[in-house]
């Protein structure tokens, strides 16, 4: 737990490739789809009676709940098979795992307001509103696990795989035997990582509205804000109380155990001793139920499942050529029309961005200096009190163990379900809404940075904190000698997600309407929600594509570099 | 005339088999024109100097690489996918250390259509006859290397191959453990216990290759080829101390390690430039020092069979340092032996000083060397590139330019040569 980075997976390739501009004019494609469908949108959408009672919180934790888990099954599938596909064929590879890079660092939130215009469009709106939350859910979620899982297939270890061949196993018992379980603690960590990234965005989508278009779905997150709107302070800390209690129930009955599992299953030849507990695991494991259930009917599936597919006379062919495999002409035919029609998308968003005037470029090029301002400021805010702590913490293994728990129970609420809470005590000061802006960044990032400067902290071997110590060196030198360069690539990779975090929240951050009154600031997520209210889809299209570009841009010119920097200079072994 | 193929074919026949990858400029071929047969009852064993692709043959014997060049036949037929008849026992032991002993077996059977009721017997039964019936439950990581490898070997035994391919089983193995696992191997050979009808075993040491196999076949590299095939006619069981035993041996290092001396004369040739650029081997010049005063302390010659034992090395570790004693002109191999010259007798006396400056000198004697010192004295600023290097170079070594670059730098900076800046990549002279 204490050596794991949290951090996205980083890209392999060279920071700016052709493919990223194909992949950019798809994106335009997408968007300019969306926007163009907006066009029908109803001008009023009525958004659902979200009832403060606490006995309607039960209901609206399982809609929640239900939500999330509908999206992270799709975002489970999803990985598998496009991390499966991807490793397994090399031709696919070159296109698939490029096109992955994108979308991971593409602020998804800014999606939003396009994806729900253009469903309600095509279906009624309760579903639409549904059925958007899963989507932004989803897409939230998937990469990170695709990665993992093509990470894993790619690293499983040659000797196995070969053992694996001259045992004569087919793809399927290769997958049940081989990767599943090579992959299995990528897979948990890192959907333990997408789920608590998943209620940030389930909250903002719950919570969603922009003028007279209400678009919130009843759950914890319209709860919370209904309560906040209103002033009650009781609804709010039983709304808050009830997050909690969800989030730490998960992971206790669901993640806990699966980790359990996982780490049982994991690869180092050796006892280290340090495997994760689950009394809940203990507890499974120990049940008459479930020890018949398996017995039953689990193993008998499985039994059913490798006879079927398992081809004991099959010629299993040659691994190298395996890989080598190309792609069918059907393959090329559907890849040649999906490329014609990307390139019309393209050609017609471009058209679109065309007819905007030069001063609304001149707009959208301000607000995202704007929002640029907050992202630095929040990162400098959350920099400056998780270095020192997380030093504090990481170094000291007794304070570790006190302090780790709490930590991650702050860290698993998530920051947009405290937002209307922020704005109901900053919203009247002078910069109100600037100043929550910054504090919603601010609380939905410095939890990675956290994290991540324990972890290096902890990484920094005794011998060196005795030497500096020998040495009689001053604290600021110690600093400078030594804990800086540390935990340098620990801080880049939690401030690389961080900052992904923080684009993200500029899109319920700076537009809102809180009791009736419509506050907004500069910025480009207030941009984009004005756009959205106001029915300006060419807006919408060109502040949303501009946003996704600048921040891919900062990202692969900027982040990724330093990432390098740190991982070649001042990596610890 | 017709002939029943079954009847004549040995097992196994490789027919001219050629490995190489990459394409042109940073072509590497592993492998070329390796031919030889494995026959019903026989077994073989390959032994060779790290990367001489004795790995890779085994392989494309089992099916897992197909070779670039020529045919691989299987009881007279030509291999299509991986052998069904073939399995490995590998050096890594390679099981899935997320199953237990008995589950690791079972997979084995599993994959042959073996049903649950029979798998169980099955695999219980293997468990036992390798000796681990009380580990059935443990999983790998519980244990010891001796007794992982005997799991490899039971789960080689569940696929009933009727060809058995070793790669280097018994390398990562403690000294006793190896010895045990080896005895029970022969026993149950030549009990044919097993309905295994022939073993090609690969490995680095060559008394395991004498005590164990009928026939030792001995590769060499650049590129990766059979030298010679040498027969054991020893009775079983053999016995190490044994004067005829260790005559054998001899043979075998003689033609294992005299091979690389002669391959030197031929091939002083400056890199970059048309002809055959020898590799520098992967030595490193401080343990090669402990190893010329070792020998001084034997009165200037050393046996290598003995040599190895008593360094607790095997030849793919002592092979590249004899190689390098040999390239830099301080020592040179004899029958077996390694004989000390009288640069050599020098500097394993000499102060430290002393032994600067005279590898220094020899070095410089060394081409890849020399070409690197001259390109770097001919430059205005005397620092240049590494990538220089290494694109020179890749002509000559494709894929393992790099690393010869790396090895001339690493000795370079011990004989104080040159010099290299990590932060800049560039090699420079100093002073």
């Amino acid at each position: 737990m204490a050596r794991a980075r949290f951090s996205i997976a980083l890209p392999q390739t060279p920071p700016l490739t052709a493919g990223d501009a194909v992949i950019l004019v798809a994106l335009a494609g997408v968007l300019y789809v969306g926007a163009r469908l907006a066009f029908h949108a109803p001008a009023i959408i009525a958004g659902p009676e979200i009832s403060l009672r606490a006995s309607a919180l039960p209901w609206y934790a399982v809609l929640s709940v239900a939500r999330m888990s509908a999206a992270y099954l799709l975002a489970f599938a999803f990985s598998l098979a496009y991390g499966y596909y991807a490793a397994r064929n090399r031709t696919a590879e070159k296109l698939m795992m490029p096109l992955l890079d994108v979308l991971q660092s593409v602020p998804i939130l800014s999606f939003l307001p396009v994806v729900l215009l253009s469903l309600s469009v095509v279906m009624p709106v309760g579903v639409a509103t549904e059925l958007a939350a899963i989507v932004l859910i989803f897409t939230s979620q998937a990469w990170n696990i695709t990665f993992s899982f093509y990470q894993s297939m790619k690293t499983v270890p040659a000797e196995l795989r070969e053992a694996a061949s001259v045992m004569r196993l087919g793809p399927w018992l290769q997958f049940r035997f081989l990767e599943l379980p090579f992959a299995g603690i990528g897979l948990v960590w890192n959907s333990i990582m997408s789920w608590a990234g998943g209620w940030f965005f389930l909250m903002a989508a719950e919570m969603f509205t922009v003028g007279s278009r209400d678009f919130r779905l009843p759950g914890l997150g319209s709860y919370l804000q209904s309560a906040a709107r209103e002033g009650d302070v009781g609804a709010v800390l039983l709304g808050v109380a009830t997050l909690i209690a969800v989030v730490v129930a998960l992971d206790q009955l669901l993640w806990r155990p699966l980790l359990a599992l996982a780490e049982r299953v994991k690869l180092e030849a050796t006892d280290s001793g340090s495997e994760s507990a689950s009394w809940f695991r203990d507890l499974l494991a120990r049940s008459w139920l479930v020890t018949r259930f398996i017995e039953r009917f689990w193993t008998p599936l499985l039994e059913r499942l490798d006879a079927r597919w398992q081809q004991p006379d099959a010629i299993i062919p040659t691994p190298s050529e395996t890989a080598a495999r190309r792609i069918g002409w059907r393959a090329i035919a559907i890849a040649v029309f999906v490329g014609a029609l990307i390139l019309y998308a393209g050609a017609r968003a471009a058209q679109m961005l065309y007819d905007l005037p030069g001063a609304t470029w001149l707009e959208i090029a301000f607000s995202l200096g704007a929002t640029f301002l907050r992202v630095l400021a929040a990162l400098a805010i959350a920099a400056a009190w998780t270095i020192p702590l997380g030093v504090a913490i990481g170094t000291r293994p007794r304070v570790a163990a006190v302090l780790q728990p709490v930590t991650q129970i702050m860290a698993s609420i998530p920051a947009t379900a405290l937002f209307p809470i922020i704005l109901l005590g900053l919203l009247h000061l002078p910069g109100g809404l600037d100043l929550s802006a910054v504090l919603l960044m601010l609380l939905g990032t410095q939890w990675y940075l956290l994290f991540n400067v324990i972890a290096g902290a902890s990484a920094i071997p005794r011998d060196l904190r005795d030497t500096s110590l020998l040495l009689r060196m001053r604290a600021s030198d110690q600093w400078r000698t030594l804990y800086l360069p540390a935990l340098f690539p620990y801080a880049v990779t939690g401030a690389i997600t961080a900052v992904g975090g923080a684009w993200n929240a500029s899109i319920v951050a700076e537009y809102v309407d809180f009791a009736g009154t419509t506050y907004s600031t500069v910025g480009i997520g207030s941009l984009i929600a004005r756009a959205t209210a106001a029915g300006d889809y060419a807006l919408l299209l060109a502040a949303t594509l501009s946003m996704v570009v600048v921040v891919v841009l900062l990202n692969r010119l900027f982040w990724v570099r330093l990432y390098r920097l740190a991982e070649s200079r001042y990596r610890m072994d | 005339m017709q002939q029943p193929a079954t009847a004549v074919a040995p097992l196994i026949q490789l027919k001219k088999i050629s490995m190489a990858y990459g394409k042109s400029p940073r072509r590497f071929v592993a492998l070329r024109d390796v031919s030889f047969d494995v026959a019903a009852g026989e077994f073989v064993c390959v032994v060779g100097p790290s990367g001489c692709g004795k790995s890779t043959l085994l392989r494309i014997i089992a099916g897992l690489i197909a070779p670039t060049k020529g045919k691989v036949l299987y009881n007279g037929q030509p291999l299509n996918g991986v052998n069904p008849h073939a399995t490995i026992v590998f050096q890594t032991f390679a099981l899935f250390p997320w199953l237990s002993v008995i589950e690791n077996v079972q997979v084995a059977l599993k994959a042959r259509g073996v049903p649950l009721a029979a798998r169980q017997t099955r695999a219980e039964q293997l468990v036992e006859l390798v000796g681990l019936a009380g580990f059935a439950s443990a999983y790998p990581r519980e244990l010891s290397g001796g007794m992982r490898q005997k799991v490899g070997f039971a789960r080689a035994m569940a696929m009933e191959p009727e060809l058995l391919c070793l790669d280097e089983p018994f390398s990562a193995l403690d000294v006793l453990s190896a010895e045990a696992l080896r005895g029970e191997l022969i026993e149950l050979w030549l009990k044919r216990a097993m309905p295994t009808q022939a073993i090609l075993m690969i490995t680095h040491n060559i008394e395991e290759a004498v005590e164990l196999a009928d026939r030792v076949v001995v590769m060499a590299k650049d590129p990766g080829r059979i030298l010679t095939e040498i027969a054991i006619g020893l009775r079983h069981p053999r016995n190490r101390k044994d004067v005829a035993f260790q005559a054998t041996v001899d043979r075998v290092y003689a033609a294992v390690a005299g091979r690389s001396a002669a391959d030197l004369e031929a091939q002083i040739v400056v890199p970059g430039l048309p002809g055959i650029t020898q590799r520098l081997p992967r030595a490193n010049l401080e343990a090669l020092a402990g190893l010329l005063e070792k020998i001084a302390a034997e009165k200037g010659r050393s046996d290598l069979p003995r040599l190895a034992t008593e360094l607790g090395s095997d030849l793919h570790e002592l092979l590249p340092m004899v190689e390098a004693a040999e390239r830099l002109g301080l020592a040179r191999v004899e029958q077996g032996d390694l004989l000390l010259l009288p640069a050599g007798q020098t500097y394993a006396e000499a102060s430290i000083a002393v032994r600067k400056e005279l590898i220094a000198g020899r070095a410089l004697r060394v081409p890849l060397v020399r070409w690197v010192y001259e390109t770097l004295q001919q430059d205005d600023n005397r620092r240049v590139d590494r990538d220089y290097f290494v694109d020179t170079l890749r002509a000559g070594f494709g894929d393992a330019a790099g690393e010869q670059v790396d090895i001339a730098v690493d000795w370079g900076r011990y004989a104080e040569l040159f010099a290299y800046d990590k932060d800049t990549d560039e090699l420079y002279l100093e002073g």
